[in-house]
């Protein structure tokens, strides 16, 4: 009898606010430490929350977009611990009444049907300061402590590493598609816990759970997972126990550690905090935010293939950033050519992007410099060499097409008594290519071409050229 | 015990009064503040209202609201020296909260109340003393020193504001500031001869009022008489985009509700509040000062409160569980005093509290923390809330017939230094006439009507609806002029 994994996964995402949580302090990352604080976010005698909410906008909106229900009254509580990094030791986050309920995030994994990984939950929560230490000493930057953090919960419904980190993945496009957060990893705005339990494939009931906590990468998500599922077989199988326990992964030695146990988890003795009014919506304000949602990335993929005729690998692609998408329809639009648009961007602008890990919002190439391009192309005044040259000026400097073609003297020859010169040419210096093609080396006439192009420094007409051939050659 | 000084009468003086003294240019505030701080001088080494005293910064506080009135302004409180209790954010200032864990504190902000009162030129004179963030009804839980009754020097003073009622009882205080969770104000205020008025929850911000229970604290006036009460409540009162549980609900000129008459009015006596248990000299004050509001033209009306047996178990379930949380942030790490020698974080805060905190105080936190854990939060703390529902209930069904209610402040006047220390029950069952209108979110004004035979003040209390602070004021006041005038 094989053995089945059970994956739960919680997602903390910072919110994309000018302020924190519960006070006028910045979210800016990287100042001084202890720079953004005040009476509030350092928990000082008689400081009161008061709430953020742009922050309940946006947590809402994620919401929305992944499908969950929005209740009309939520309301905040308070988680008490200890922890030198939490200003108040108690963290207001929400128990029994989130902003959020149920929705789901849609995956699909090669080779298997699509299928929907259900959530439980959204709430609001703020974050703690970090704690730092030194030689002699620690400390704590409170700087982070207040920023408005959300914790999406998914059901145990994941059941391989792989199908976690599609969850990961789906779950990072469609936020960023609903901008309410940067979810960038490195600067620590996402971040997960993950559970993790194993059963005999026939068992009723889920085995005994492991929590793996701040995973902040999702491929250290994947082989922390990897690594424990493999764990708690070979406890199991050994005719071992497995201990409902906090687990720490260790990216250098791939391996997880115990950090603590159920004996000594917290009891978080959650109770409403008094200091907060309850959050309550209308439906009018729900049906607003909704008007204003974005199209989910998957929406978009099926629309991209329909309006544009481009392939479905092109658009899954393409959609996987919301502002390359953007760019790609605008290119398209303008441009009226999908294809074309859809190539320059899957092959030169990405691979650039790649290259100099730059973002698509960096890029010099504008909407119009590239429509541009691909209408010179069109109208064959510039060949697809050529045009790969303005590109990459086009991408190191910015500036118009139409500009650097005339700089450069690029402008293609398509001239029929210049080229049949050239042709001419290249059948006198080259006999045996002749003798070659005329044997039936269909390779032969390229390599003449070749030449003409050489000799033509890549302005002739590529296509011209080798009509010419086969016909004088014929 | 006549505090006369430079032609100031301190055990009367009033807000009032002074002002009219300074619009008249009869005198300044710098000469009120001198004498007073004389006064302050001349008698708080027995009673020990004070726990902070900054006579520098009272007299350039003082001199620059007569500078400000030299240049024509005229705010409502200017030049009038105030006395805080010491759990309210002054910036600069210390706010110990009658507690070690405190010590080093200086608070970096105002208090919203205190802004205000600034705003309005008052004068901050010292800091008074306290039980230990709050929690008794003694001042003798504070951690700094023990507060003196000054209508009896062997006698408590009450608390938690027990520094504040003595220093305003005692004649070294023009009117003072206290905070009331379960009738903090009121009580001392009863003990110590002096008017104390508890504002409706949501009133008065809480910002930068240090929290005991959230839910429960309101800010509040103590004064001479209920003219000063109504002037202090109106220049404190009002909604603050920094305090979430204000309410945005128009701020009347409470003077103008002092009519001096009862007429028309219906006032209840909620008949579980006169009871066995109540010392017979405190009812027959009571009943006597229920007499005289007759006489006034008041229709006077039995009602029954009937879940009032249960307010003191569920007052100290709710106050313990929110102290429990609110007092976590004392943990040496951020400021106030840190325990030397420890090992690692957790034990740094297991000393630190362990030295920082009075038996009082771990009493409640341990009690708080139990409340909420696993296993026992359904059964004590959701059943407290329920119970606090029924409570409000009971008034709000009161209130449907009557326009305020009457009865003792406490079941007897103050009681002797250490007679009960050691009985934290007996102590808990003193709150249970005022730590009704916390849970039920309402006002109450406690106002002296008479002594006893030994000579202690007793307190009348007069309860209304949230909101409904026009209606005690006026009641309160028509029977103090009634009294002054008999
Ligand atoms: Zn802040």
């Amino acid at each position: 009898m094989s053995w089945i994994a059970t994956i739960g996964l919680e997602t903390h995402v910072q919110l994309r606010t000018e302020s924190k949580m519960f006070c006028a302090c910045s979210t800016g990352f990287g100042a001084p430490p202890n720079t953004h604080v005040c009476p509030v976010c350092l928990g000082y005698p008689g400081a009161m929350p008061v709430m953020n909410r742009r922050a309940v906008e946006l947590t809402v909106r994620s919401g929305l977009m992944l499908g969950c229900e929005i209740p009309l009254y939520s309301k905040f509580d308070r988680k008490s611990y200890f922890y030198p990094d939490m200003p108040k030791n108690y963290q207001i986050s929400q128990f029994d009444q989130p902003l959020c309920e149920g929705g789901g995030v849609d995956i699909a994994l090669e080779g298997q049907p699509p299928r929907r990984i259900a959530l439980t939950r959204i709430h609001l929560e703020e974050d703690v300061g970090k704690s730092m230490h030194f030689r002699q000493s620690s400390g704590v930057d409170f700087n982070r402590a207040g920023v408005p953090l959300m914790e999406i919960v998914s059901d145990p419904d994941m059941h391989t590493p792989a199908e976690a980190m599609a969850y990961l993945v789906a779950l990072k496009q469609i936020l960023l598609y609903a901008e309410v957060g940067d979810c960038n990893l490195e600067k620590g705005n996402m971040r997960c816990d993950v559970n993790i339990s194993v059963a005999r494939e026939d068992a009723t009931e889920l085995g005994t759970k492991a929590e793996i906590k701040n995973m902040n990468t999702f491929r250290g998500a994947f082989h922390a997972l990897e690594y424990e599922i493999a764990r708690q077989i070979e406890t199991l199988e050994g005719g071992g126990r497995i201990v409902q326990e906090t687990r720490r992964w260790d990216p250098d030695t791939q391996m997880t550690y115990s950090m603590r146990t159920k004996e000594d988890a917290h009891d978080y003795r959650y109770f409403p905090e008094p200091d907060l009014m309850p959050v309550e919506l209308t439906e009018a304000q729900i049906d607003r935010w909704r008007a204003g949602l974005p199209e989910l990335p998957a929406a978009r993929r099926e629309r991209m293939v329909e309006e544009y005729g481009i392939p479905p690998y092109d658009a899954a692609v393409l959609a996987a950033d919301k502002r390359v998408g953007d760019y790609f329809e605008a290119v398209a639009r303008q441009s009226g050519n999908a294809k074309a648009s859809s190539n320059w961007i899957m092959t030169e602008m990405l691979r650039l992007l790649g290259e100099q890990e730059l973002e698509i919002s960096e890029v010099r190439v504008t909407v119009e410099a590239l429509a541009g391009l691909i209408g010179l192309v069109d109208h064959g005044t510039l060949n697809s060499n050529s045009a790969k040259d303005v590109f990459a000026e086009l991408f190191a400097n910015g500036g118009d097409p139409q500009a650097i073609v005339a700089a450069k003297g690029l402008t293609q020859v398509s001239d029929t008594g210049a080229i049949e010169g050239l042709v001419q040419a290249a059948i006198d210096a080259n006999p045996q290519s002749v003798e070659d093609f005329r044997n039936g080396k269909t390779k032969a006439a390229k390599f003449l071409v070749g030449q003409v192009m050489r000799v033509s420094k890549g302005k002739a007409n590529p296509q011209m050229v080798g009509e010419m051939i086969e016909r004088m050659l014929s | 015990m006549d505090n006369e000084s430079m032609g100031f009468n301190f055990n009367s003086l009033t807000v009032h009064a002074l002002q009219e003294q300074l619009q008249s240019g009869a005198t300044t505030s710098v000469e009120a503040v001198t004498s007073l701080l004389a006064a302050i001088a001349e008698r708080d080494g027995e009673l020990k209202a004070y726990v902070t005293l900054d006579a520098e910064d009272a007299l350039a506080q003082a001199a620059e609201a007569d500078r400000r009135r030299a240049d024509g302004e005229d705010a409502p409180l200017l030049g009038i020296p105030l006395a805080i209790k010491d759990v309210l954010n002054v910036t600069g200032q210390p706010c110990t909260c009658g507690s070690h864990i405190l010590q080093g504190y200086i608070a970096p902000y105002d208090a919203t109340a205190i802004a205000k009162l600034r705003q309005a030129g008052a004068v901050f004179v010292g800091r008074t003393n306290m039980d230990e963030f709050a929690m008794g009804g003694t001042t003798e839980n504070s951690s700094l020193q023990v507060t003196h009754n000054p209508h009896d020097l062997d006698r408590v003073p009450g608390g938690s504001s027990g520094g504040s009622a003595a220093a305003v009882g005692g004649g070294i205080a023009v009117a003072a500031l206290g905070s009331d969770t379960g009738g903090s104000i009121r009580q001392p205020a009863s003990f110590c001869g002096c008017v104390g008025l508890k504002p409706t929850y949501g009133r008065i911000s809480r910002y930068g009022l240090t929290a005991f229970a959230s839910s429960l604290d309101q800010i509040g006036p103590m004064t001479h008489d209920v003219r000063d009460a109504a002037l202090l409540l109106g220049a404190m009162a009002g909604v603050d985009p920094m305090d979430s549980s204000s309410v945005d609900c128009p701020v009347p000129d409470y003077t103008a509700a002092l009519s001096g008459d009862l007429k028309g009015m219906t006032l209840g006596l909620p008949q579980e509040y006169f009871v066995k248990g109540v010392d017979p000299e405190v009812e027959s004050a009571v009943r006597a000062a229920v007499a005289r509001c007759r006489e006034l033209g008041a229709e006077i009306r039995e009602v029954s409160l009937p879940h009032t047996e249960y307010a003191i178990a569920t007052y100290y379930v709710i106050a313990t569980a929110e102290a429990s949380a609110n007092l976590a942030r004392f943990d040496g790490v951020r400021y106030g005093r840190r325990a030397e020698g420890a090992t690692d974080p957790i034990d740094m805060y297991g000393k630190t509290r362990a030295q920082g905190f009075g038996p009082e105080v771990k009493r409640r936190i341990i009690l708080g923390t139990y409340v909420l854990s696993g296993g026992y939060h359904d059964a004590y703390y959701l059943t407290a809330q329920k119970v606090r529902t029924l409570i409000r209930r009971d008034f709000e069904q009161a209130f449907e017939e009557c326009d305020a209610l009457l009865s003792p402040v406490t079941p007897t006047p103050a009681y002797k230094i250490g007679e009960k220390v050691n009985d934290p029950l007996q102590m808990y069952l003193g709150d249970m006439f005022t730590a009704t209108a916390n849970l039920a979110g309402i006002c109450g004004l406690s106002v002296p009507c008479g002594t006893t035979a030994a000579g202690l003040p007793v307190g009348l209390q007069i309860m209304g609806p949230a909101f409904g602070e026009e209606q005690i004021l006026r009641v309160g006041h028509a029977y103090e002029q009634a009294e002054a005038g008999s």
